[in-house]
């Protein structure tokens, strides 16, 4: 954790007083709080610096403008992530029943109720006032990306759960089947929906974000649905899945890119501390995996090997967004900065 | 489409003169708010035990910060109003020095005291002389001091575009018809999306109950008539309560006032309908840059932007469906 105090220092640098009481010296009746502090310009030698003049950066005793989300990690970076796997594990479900891969659609479906159920729980956990949760049903508001995610799950979830209790049952397949087409319908919306979530908050390296944040997560829900499918189905018929696990993690890794280009500061969350090595672990795995999918996913055990990078690959981009967002609004600097800049460059 | 026309009504964006009508209440009486007039706070705080006292909120920890006088931090859950506290070596205006009464020995003076019924109180010191006392310092050549105490009290702004408000997925938080920002505590199930939507860092949960909370501008006062506990407690009437455009106007006739007596870094914050949450409905007269009193400088909510990602979102769950539909598609043989 030594970096955000080197970024508090930087922050107070020409005042005498920290967050962390007197640096250095004692200054007793000297002490001097709230000077104003000079943005520190070249710390990291390389990476792009935004082309708009150096703005002056101060803040309240280092410390935070906003509020941190309140949000559990485990509960919501894994809500995130276990919607994604459920909504693209549809896509592949309604797939592989229209061109006859029963063994790719049975794991599908079983895949997208199981995901969503303990996203549902997840959900639920966080709630302050689980007892609650039906609060969020009592309105619909545009406005509100947790009022549209509660009712698209209201709506997904009994299909998702539909087409694999059919799947297991073994009966009613014509009822089965429609479930499994309306939730590969609803899929989709239930995987990207929750960039929405975090891009409409004030926290910066979300919202910053919000143009690319979406198309990052279908790639990232698509590679973690192809990485269950692939270590699931008989590899006769993962084909699709390994093709899938290869677009989705192209386009998750290229709008990711594209995505911390456009941001400037807010971007840089993404590369230090915790976020970094999450992050970092997720584009290893994802590509691995996908490359060793479609290279030797005929293979069971190395299927099943990519099949597990997949996932993991996936889980570990949903959990370094979301600590990134955290560490973003926890330094008043991703606040203060880009603002001043803006201010700066509209007048 | 629903959402452009949104934009163009200003329902997310933009200035919104009747935002009491916009919500939904046809005969609203006029927008009230606050104007804190830092450059007569003295901190003395006692709009954060008003507050604390009449909305009945818990204790949050009595323990030092360590930084300034200031021990509270920042809003919160349970700390509706903040008294911010900065010391900085910046002259702030004219002060009168060689007051200080150096040259008084309280000491004898309090031995003196009740032995002599004609003279019960301290003797008289010599009157100090007209040229200010040299000893005292620092003062630069025209007069002023160079040190300056900033002391705030924050509070929530009661955006015209709310970001908390758009985002509360139960309806708990609501629009009254005075236009300010409530939280319905008996609706709210702790979601706590509200939290990290603030632009400013007002609103949050409650760790015991889970609930979110924040200032009321106190609803339950204003509905008798009366005025907000913290304005009513406030000795120098740097707490300012009333209808909006009553205090705009008082607060443009303050900076003139202050630019006039020198005071330049006077500048109202938050009073204008053009910037990023429409205005506040809680604005500021400031000594400096708002970052410095923990505020940040130019906030936008963050629904302006809502109707692109939602557009954004759908083309990316449109682009999965074709991915997945290109991984299914037979190979040309």
């Amino acid at each position: 954790m030594s970096e955000p105090d080197n970024r508090q220092e930087a922050a107070m640098s020409e005042s005498d007083v920290g967050r962390d009481g007197v640096r250095g010296a004692r200054p007793g009746r000297e002490a001097v709080t709230g000077a104003r502090a000079g943005r520190r310009g070249g710390r990291r030698g390389r990476g792009e610096r935004p082309m708009v003049p150096e703005a002056e950066f101060s803040s309240y005793y280092g410390t935070p403008v906003l509020n941190k989300p309140t949000w559990k990690p485990l509960d919501i970076a894994g809500y995130l992530y276990l919607g994604g796997l459920a909504g693209a594990s549809s896509l592949l479900a309604a797939g592989g029943m229209l061109t006859g891969r029963p063994g790719l659609a049975a794991p599908a479906r079983l895949g997208a109720a199981g995901a969503i159920s303990l996203s549902l729980a997840a959900l639920v956990h966080d709630l302050g006032r689980p007892a609650r949760f039906l609060n969020m049903l009592r309105v619909f508001k545009p406005t509100s990306p947790m009022s549209v995610g509660s009712w698209l799950l209201v709506g997904y979830a009994p299909l998702a759960l539909t087409a694999a209790a059919t799947e297991v049952a073994g009966r009613y397949r014509l009822l089965g089947s429609a479930a499994t087409l309306a939730s590969a319908v609803l899929g989709p919306a239930v995987a990207t929906y929750t960039a929405v979530l975090l891009s409409d908050t004030a926290v910066p390296s979300w919202h910053e974000g919000y143009r690319e944040l979406p198309f990052v997560f279908a790639g990232s829900a698509a590679t973690a649905a192809s990485g269950l499918a692939l270590a699931a189905a008989p590899p006769g018929q993962a084909g699709p899945a390994r093709r899938l696990a290869v677009l989705g993690a192209a386009l998750e890794l290229g709008a990711f890119r594209a995505m911390k280009r456009r941001m400037g500061l807010a971007a840089e969350p993404f590369d230090r501390g915790g976020p970094r090595v999450l992050l970092r672990v997720s584009e290893l795995l994802t590509a691995g995996g996908a490359a060793l999918a479609v290279s030797r996913g005929r293979d069971r055990r190395l299927a099943v090997a990519a099949g597990a990078a997949l996932l993991t690959g996936s889980a570990a981009l949903r959990f370094g967004v979301f600590h990134a967002g955290v560490a973003s609004a926890e330094d008043p600097r991703y606040t203060v900065v880009p603002q001043r800049e803006r201010l700066a460059r509209d007048g | 489409m629903r959402d452009a026309e949104d934009r163009h009504g200003n329902a997310l964006y933009g200035p919104q003169p009747d935002v009491s009508g916009a919500s939904g209440y046809p005969d609203a009486p006029p927008r009230v708010g606050f104007f804190t007039d830092t450059s007569v706070c003295i901190g003395c705080k006692a709009c954060e035990v008003a507050c604390k006292e009449w909305n009945a909120i818990p204790e949050d920890g009595l323990e030092l910060t360590g930084m300034s006088y200031d021990n509270t931090r920042g809003l919160g859950a349970d700390t509706w109003r903040h008294v911010a506290f900065i010391e900085q070596r910046k002259p702030l205006g004219g002060q009168e020095p060689g007051v200080a009464h150096d040259d008084v020995d309280v000491f004898a003076a309090a031995s003196r005291l009740g032995t002599d019924t004609s003279s019960p109180g301290p003797v008289p010191a010599p009157a100090p002389a007209q040229a200010p006392d040299p000893r005292i310092s620092p003062v630069s050549p025209d007069g002023r001091t160079e040190l300056r105490w900033l002391m705030s009290s924050d509070v929530c702004k009661h955006c015209t575009h709310a970001a908390c408000l758009d985002v509360c997925p139960t309806g708990a938080l609501f629009r009254t018809e005075f236009g300010t920002v409530v939280v319905q505590e008996d609706v709210c199930n702790g979601c706590g999306y509200c939290v990290p939507a603030c632009p400013y860092g007002v609103i949050d949960q409650r760790e015991e109950d889970g609930r979110v909370w924040k200032c009321t501008l106190c609803y339950d006062r204003l509905g008798a008539g009366m005025e907000p506990a913290c304005a009513k407690s406030c000795p120098t009437e740097s707490i300012q309560f009333g209808p909006l455009e009553e205090l705009r106007e008082r607060a443009r006739g303050r900076v003139a006032q202050l630019h006039a007596a020198g005071v330049t870094d006077a500048r109202l914050y938050g009073d204008s309908p053009d910037d990023g949450v429409g205005g506040a409905g809680a604005f500021f007269l400031l000594l400096d840059e708002p970052e410095v009193y923990g505020l940040p400088p130019d906030p936008v909510v963050t629904t302006r932007d809502l109707p692109g990602m939602w557009r954004h979102a759908a083309v990316a769950a449109v682009s999965l469906a074709a991915l997945a539909l290109g991984s299914f598609a037979r190979r040309p043989r």
